[in-house]
């Protein structure tokens, strides 16, 4: 990495290095949670100890889908929805890549949501990191599948009465092979969690509780980024292994976090070898298992 | 450069259009198809499921056109030759990522075996009624390629033209096939592999750092590299810069839309390719493509048996349109006729070329089964008074 800016400081930011600073400053608002997770993943990162060019990061369409833009990654920032399928064709173009999802709720759960259960189905290794901050920030506040019952959108203009998704449940029922949630004041077992997630094989799904204080908290009279904070640190409850239909949260309720999922199943490309194997036996030569990440 | 010989299945075949199609894609080095089953064109992604687990690739059935639209072009960003292949209903579906493709400047090859519309419409039953919509179908202003191949040999060797003019202009090129091609089974001769010229991708040769990738030289299309290698490339549907950052200002959506569009504008007449038979000193020129142009020499030659000097002009690439050769025809002849499967989509490019010059009668069909000869027969008689 070439110099960076340092902003005036003694010490470069370790972050820094995992940005494209020429890309700088970010369109994320004051308060806003994404940016803590950008920094969670960039120590994942570190601590993967991953080459990281073998990595790549691909988003949707949103205020998370910016993160792919502002990694110096391979980046795709894709359509509205789509990043599962496109980091799909990535991934068996070539099994060699690590290839992260990152996008929003609405993203990935709304219009993605086909993709996304369908991903998971089929065990495909992927990491989807899930911001989910309860509404569509970019177009201003508009009801999620994640916004809680009661919590007024613009939508929404007297309160939310839809039932939301329950993120963790969705993606365990689907086949998901890592389930975590934390939220954006879990600063360290959100990378954690992400640092496990780089680790694992198959499709693995870290949901990231993060406030979006111009939307949601304002229009909720819930205060700002901070306010947010306190509320998670209060309301959140670490419970490890618990059974993820259990998780759903309600407006301002309580939080269950943890690691909820972490189990072993062929992914879709060793399904299809090992398959393949035996159908065609010596005649088949297994695809895209050559070197690993080098 | 040549053929890969694992995709080539070189020998004389009896298939139908669709498994020509296939066979095509893997002789032109096709080794990832997303697709999403549809008559009339599942056969092409089913012979593909079962030729590429000893070619050496992959084929995923995805869980519908608009994930099997986009899973190509992750795989085009790891290095692979791509297709998907659809009919009418699952081509609307793919329509945002036809513009993604565009703007990313992805090279793939969208198989539309196209069947009787609008929606549900006709779907064991041919049409041509999707040509406008592969020009036009998505948001904005970008160019394509549509080939329109009227035989399973042609299947075949279009595709392997369809890949390579992707590459060329890294453009999504659409092969628009028809329900009666698709199903039709004739005599398909694939060549050896040495005899199969084949366009590598335009891998750029500058160094990480020194690379833009969406900087590009006079012929207007930019180098490529793939992720993975370093480069940590940063693509976007947002409209952007040479360093592929999103600049979203009138000035970078002129350059680059501008860019887009005069790549196959600017090499239009490179591009045309046409099959002409008896056009010198005709009266009438019928101007056909796909299924059609085979009814419309039967056509054809009932009206010279009738005296009536007639002659065929056959579109194998649709896009871009011929417009500077229709042009010259306009001024010799009394008039075109033009059939098509579908209430009249490329006869208005015709009359755009022709601007009034002389006459051009459309003989239209709704779809459902090929013209009747007399059919286009009686416009030629028309067109001849």
């Amino acid at each position: 990495m070439s110099e960076t800016e340092t902003f005036g400081f003694e010490v470069e930011n370790p972050v820094m290095p995992y940005l494209r600073q020429d890309r700088l400053p970010h369109i994320w608002c004051p308060g806003c949670g994404i940016g803590t997770t950008v920094n969670c993943f960039t120590r994942a990162l570190t601590e993967s100890g991953m080459n990281l060019d073998r990595v790549a990061i691909v988003s949707g369409i949103g205020c998370t889908g910016r993160v792919a833009g502002y990694m110096n990654l391979d980046s795709f920032h894709t359509t509205h929805g789509r990043a599962i399928p496109f980091a799909t064709g990535l991934k068996l173009g070539n099994p060699d890549l690590k290839v992260v999802v990152y996008s929003g709720d609405g993203d990935l759960t709304a219009i993605g949501g086909n993709h996304f259960v369908h991903a998971a189905r089929r065990n495909m290794d992927l990491m989807i990191i899930c911001v989910n901050n309860f509404t569509y920030g970019m177009t201003g506040g508009q009801v999620a599948p994640t916004t809680p019952i009661g919590a007024t959108q613009t939508t929404m203009p007297f309160g939310n009465f839809e039932n939301p998704f329950n993120l963790p449940f969705l993606a365990d029922a689907c086949g998901a092979v890592y389930v975590a949630r934390w939220t954006v004041y879990h600063v360290k077992q959100l990378a954690k969690a992400m640092k496990e997630g780089l680790a694992k094989k198959g499709f693995v799904f870290i949901e990231a509780m993060a406030p979006c204080p111009t939307l949601y908290s304002r229009r909720n009279r819930l205060g700002d980024g901070v306010d947010q904070l306190k509320y998670y640190k209060e309301k959140s409850k670490i419970v490890n292994g618990a059974d993820t239909k259990d998780v759903g949260l309600a407006f301002q309720g309580d939080i269950i976090v943890g690691k909820f999922v972490d189990r072993d199943r062929p992914t879709w490309l060793d399904s299809m070898n090992e398959h393949y194997s035996k159908v065609f036996g010596e005649r088949y030569v297994p695809y895209g298992v050559s070197h690993g990440q080098d | 450069m040549h053929a890969d010989p694992k995709g080539v299945l070189t020998g004389v075949h009896f298939i139908d259009g669709d498994h020509a199609a296939c066979e095509g894609a893997l002789a032109a080095g096709c080794r990832f198809v997303a697709g999403y089953p549809i008559t009339p064109s599942t056969e092409v992604v089913e012979r593909f499921a079962a030729r590429i687990p000893l070619v050496g690739g992959v084929f995923i059935q995805m869980e519908d056109e608009i994930a099997s639209s986009i899973a190509i072009q992750g795989a085009v960003w790891a290095g692979k030759k791509v297709m998907t292949v659809t009919s009418g209903p699952g081509l609307s579906l793919m329509m945002e990522h036809v513009g993604l493709a565009a703007i990313t400047e992805v090279p793939c090859v969208f198989v539309d075996v196209q069947r009787g519309g609008p929606s549900t419409g006709l779907p064991t039953l041919p049409g041509q009624a999707d040509m406008m919509q592969v020009k036009w179908g998505s948001h904005g202003d970008y160019e394509i390629i549509a080939l329109s191949p009227n035989s399973p040999q042609e299947c075949f060797d279009l595709m392997i033209k369809a890949f390579n003019l992707a590459e060329i202009y890294r453009v999504p090129v659409f092969f628009m096939m028809d329900e009666v091609v698709g199903h039709m089974t004739e005599r398909v001769a694939i060549p050896k592999a040495s005899e199969i010229e084949v366009v590598e991708r335009r891998w750029t040769d500058k160094k990480p750092g020194e690379y833009r990738p969406y900087a590009a030289g006079d012929d207007q299309v930019p180098e490529m590299v793939k992720a993975g290698d370093g480069y940590r490339i940063h693509i976007t549907g947002l409209t952007h810069d040479e360093r592929g950052y999103p600049a979203m200002n009138p000035a970078t959506q002129d350059t680059l839309v501008r860019r887009l569009i005069g790549k196959i504008r600017d090499n239009a007449d490179k591009l045309v390719d046409v099959r002409e038979d008896g056009i010198e000193g005709a009266d009438v020129v019928v101007v056909s493509f796909g299924i059609t142009s085979r009814v419309a020499a039967a056509a054809i030659e009932m009206a010279r048996h009738k005296g009536v000097k007639v002659g065929h002009l056959r579109l194998v690439i649709t896009w871009p349109f011929p417009a500077v050769r229709i042009r010259e025809l306009a001024r010799k002849i009394k008039a075109f006729v033009v059939p098509e499967l579908n209430m009249g989509q490329m006869v208005l490019e015709v009359e755009r070329a022709v601007a009034g010059r002389t006459a051009v009668l459309s003989a239209p069909h709704a779809g459902g089964t090929v013209h009747e000869p007399e059919a286009i027969l009686a416009k030629i008689m028309e067109a001849a008074q």
